[in-house]
C-alpha cells in the first residue's frame, strides 16, 4: 500500500505538472500530493492559503480552471517564459504556492488581458496575475529577473511623490535600481530636443491624499503572517 | 453637457502631439470641453500590476473630480487611462467592499460617477462619422492605413463593452470617412509589449516588430494608433528594429487625431506631425500629391 501510494505520488507529479492534465485526483489522492509537495515548500507557506488569498484579492476561485491551455496559446509573453501561464493556476489549483509567487512568467506578462478575453470559463488570468503580483512583492517572492519590479517601483515613486508621473525621474531611479545606467541612451538627446521628456515634475496641488492612498495600499491584508491560522 | 477631459501623464510629456493634435481636431468640430482640474495619475499598469487597492483608488480620485465638476462624461485618449478609469469605476460598482474603502479614504460618497469613453467613442459619438466626412478638405485617398488597437481601448471586453475583440471596426470606419483607406492585417489587437518597453526592450523590440511586419506584408504605408505606450513602442523603438533587422521597411505611426486633423486641412506643424521618430513627412508628401511639409 505503501508502495502504491509512493508510486501514485511520483506519477502524479510528474503527469500533473508537466502533462498539464489530470484534474480528476479524488481528494484523498490530492491530500498526499500536496503532503508530499509540501516538503519542497518553504516552511511557512505550508500553513498558509494562499489560494484563498488569491481568489479574496481577485475575486475569482483558480479552481474553476480546466486546463485548456487557450490562455497559454494566445500569450505574446508565452515564448519568452518557461512557464506558460495555464500551469501557473495549475500550481495553484495543487497547492504549489511558491512555485507560481516565485516565476518568471507572472512578471512578464504584460497585462494584456488576450487570456480573459479568450478564456471559455470566463476566468481572468489577467486579475488573477495582479493579485499573485501583489502577493509575490508584499510577501518577498522575488524572480531571478527583478527588472519589472523595479521599473514598477520607480514608476510608482513618482506618482506618491508628485501625483503624477515624471519620466525623467523614473528613469533615474530604475538606473540606479538595476545599474543599467546607459539603457536607451541613444534616445534620450532626441526626446529633450522634441520636449517630449520635462526635466521638471507636473506636481498636482493635493498630493497629501494621494501619500495617504500609498500608505494605506502598501499596509492592506495580503501579509503573510496575518492569514496564516 | 460638461464634457470632461482626462489628458493623464504621457500626453503632457512623451505623446503631447497626441493633446495638440486631439485639442485642434476637436476645435475645428467645435466640440466643448473642460480638463479636470488638478487631475492625477490613473497608476497605470505598475498600480494595477502590484496592488489592487491603489489600481482602484488613484483612478477613484480623477473620477470624483469629475464628479465635483460637474461632469457628466469624460474621455481619456490615452487607452491605459481609459481602461484604468473604467476598470476602477466598474469594481467600484460590483465590489462592495473596496467601495467603502475608497469612499473613507476621501471622505467622499462614490454614486453617479461620470462616464468615461475613450477617443473612438469620442469621434463617433460627439463628431460623427458624417461630419467627418463632410468636412474633409485633405485627398487622403492613396495612404494605405493599418488600424492599430491594442489591447486595452479594446479588453476586458466584459467592461469595457467596446468594439469586437478579435477584429475590432470602428477606427477602419473613423479613418474611412477621413477619406483614407484601410487594410486587412492580422495583427490590430496582438499586444505591443506595453510597460515592459524599459523593464524588457528586447521581448518589446520583438512584438513591435511582428505587428510592423504584418503591416507592411499587408502593404499598409502607415499605421494608427489611439494609444500612447503603443505609438513609443513601435515608432520610438522602431529604428532600433530596423537596425537588429535589417530589411524591413521603415512604416510611420500617427495618433488617430493626427490623421483625421490631417484629413480636414489643419497644419502639420499644429498636429505634431515632426514630433515622431519616425518623419512620416516625406511619405505624406508623396502620398497627397501636395506639400504637407518638410
Amino acid at each position: 500500500m505503501k508502495g502504491k501510494t509512493f508510486f501514485l505520488n511520483y506519477a502524479y507529479k510528474i503527469f500533473g505538472l508537466f502533462t498539464i492534465k489530470n484534474n480528476n485526483l479524488s481528494s484523498e489522492d490530492k491530500k498526499s500530493f500536496d503532503s508530499v509537495n509540501s516538503a519542497v515548500l518553504r516552511k511557512n507557506t505550508e500553513t498558509i492559503d494562499y489560494k484563498k488569498l488569491v481568489t479574496e484579492i481577485s475575486g475569482q476561485d483558480p479552481s474553476i480552471c480546466y486546463q485548456c491551455g487557450k490562455c497559454s496559446a494566445g500569450c505574446p509573453v508565452r515564448a519568452y517564459t518557461e512557464t506558460p501561464p495555464n500551469r501557473i493556476i495549475r500550481y495553484f489549483q495543487l497547492g504549489l504556492y511558491e512555485k507560481a509567487l516565485k516565476s518568471e512568467t507572472i512578471w512578464l506578462c504584460t497585462g494584456c488581458m488576450t487570456c480573459s478575453s479568450r478564456c471559455p470559463k470566463n476566468f481572468e488570468l489577467s486579475k488573477f496575475m495582479d493579485a499573485l503580483r501583489e502577493i509575490a512583492v508584499k510577501n518577498n517572492y522575488k524572480p531571478k529577473n527583478t527588472n519589472a519590479i523595479k521599473f514598477h517601483q520607480s514608476f510608482l515613486n513618482q506618482v506618491k511623490k508628485y501625483g503624477r508621473t515624471f519620466e525623467f525621474g523614473m528613469i533615474r531611479d530604475y538606473k540606479l535600481l538595476t545599474g543599467k545606467l546607459f539603457q536607451d541612451i541613444d534616445a534620450a538627446p532626441a526626446m529633450f530636443i522634441k520636449g517630449k521628456i520635462s526635466i521638471m515634475p507636473h506636481k498636482i496641488s493635493d498630493k497629501d491624499i494621494i501619500q495617504k492612498i500609498f500608505k494605506d495600499s502598501s499596509e492592506q491584508k495580503v501579509k503573510a503572517e496575518n492569514i496564516s491560522e | 453637457m460638461n464634457l470632461g477631459y482626462y489628458p493623464g501623464c504621457s500626453l503632457t510629456g512623451t505623446a503631447k502631439e497626441y493633446d495638440a493634435s486631439l485639442r485642434e481636431v476637436l476645435s475645428s468640430f467645435g466640440i466643448q470641453f473642460n480638463e479636470i482640474n488638478d487631475w492625477s495619475c490613473c497608476g497605470a499598469t505598475s498600480a494595477h500590476a502590484t496592488n489592487y487597492l491603489l489600481s482602484i483608488a488613484l483612478p477613484a480620485r480623477n473620477l470624483l473630480l469629475a464628479k465635483h465638476q460637474g461632469m457628466e462624461e469624460i474621455f481619456a485618449p490615452c487607452a491605459a487611462c481609459f481602461n484604468r478609469l473604467i476598470s476602477s469605476k466598474h469594481e467600484l460598482e460590483i465590489n462592495k467592499n473596496i467601495k467603502l474603502k475608497v469612499e473613507d479614504l476621501y471622505t467622499d460618497k462614490f454614486d453617479s460617477s461620470p462616464e468615461v469613453i475613450n477617443v473612438v467613442q469620442l469621434f463617433l459619438q460627439h463628431i460623427g462619422l458624417k461630419e467627418i466626412s463632410t468636412k474633409k478638405k485633405i485627398d487622403l485617398s492613396n495612404l494605405k492605413i493599418a488600424c492599430y488597437y491594442g489591447c486595452l481601448l479594446l479588453r476586458p471586453r466584459q467592461i469595457l463593452e467596446f468594439d469586437d475583440n478579435e477584429d475590432p471596426q470602428m477606427m477602419e470606419e473613423i479613418i474611412t470617412a477621413a477619406g483614407a483607406k484601410a487594410v486587412k492585417w492580422d495583427f490590430k489587437t496582438e499586444c505591443c509589449g506595453a510597460s515592459h518597453t524599459i523593464a524588457n526592450t528586447e521581448i518589446v523590440e520583438n512584438l513591435s516588430r511582428k505587428i510592423i511586419e504584418n503591416a507592411a506584408v499587408n502593404k499598409a504605408d502607415l499605421i494608427v494608433v489611439a494609444c500612447p505606450m503603443c505609438h513609443s513602442n513601435l515608432d520610438m523603438r522602431q529604428k532600433n528594429i530596423l537596425k537588429h533587422n535589417p530589411g524591413h521597411k521603415e512604416i510611420p505611426v500617427l495618433y488617430l487625431t493626427q490623421l483625421v486633423g490631417l484629413a480636414i486641412g489643419i497644419d502639420y506643424s499644429k498636429l505634431g506631425l515632426n514630433l515622431h521618430f519616425i518623419n512620416p513627412l516625406p511619405l505624406l508628401n508623396s502620398k497627397l500629391k501636395k506639400e504637407v511639409g518638410t
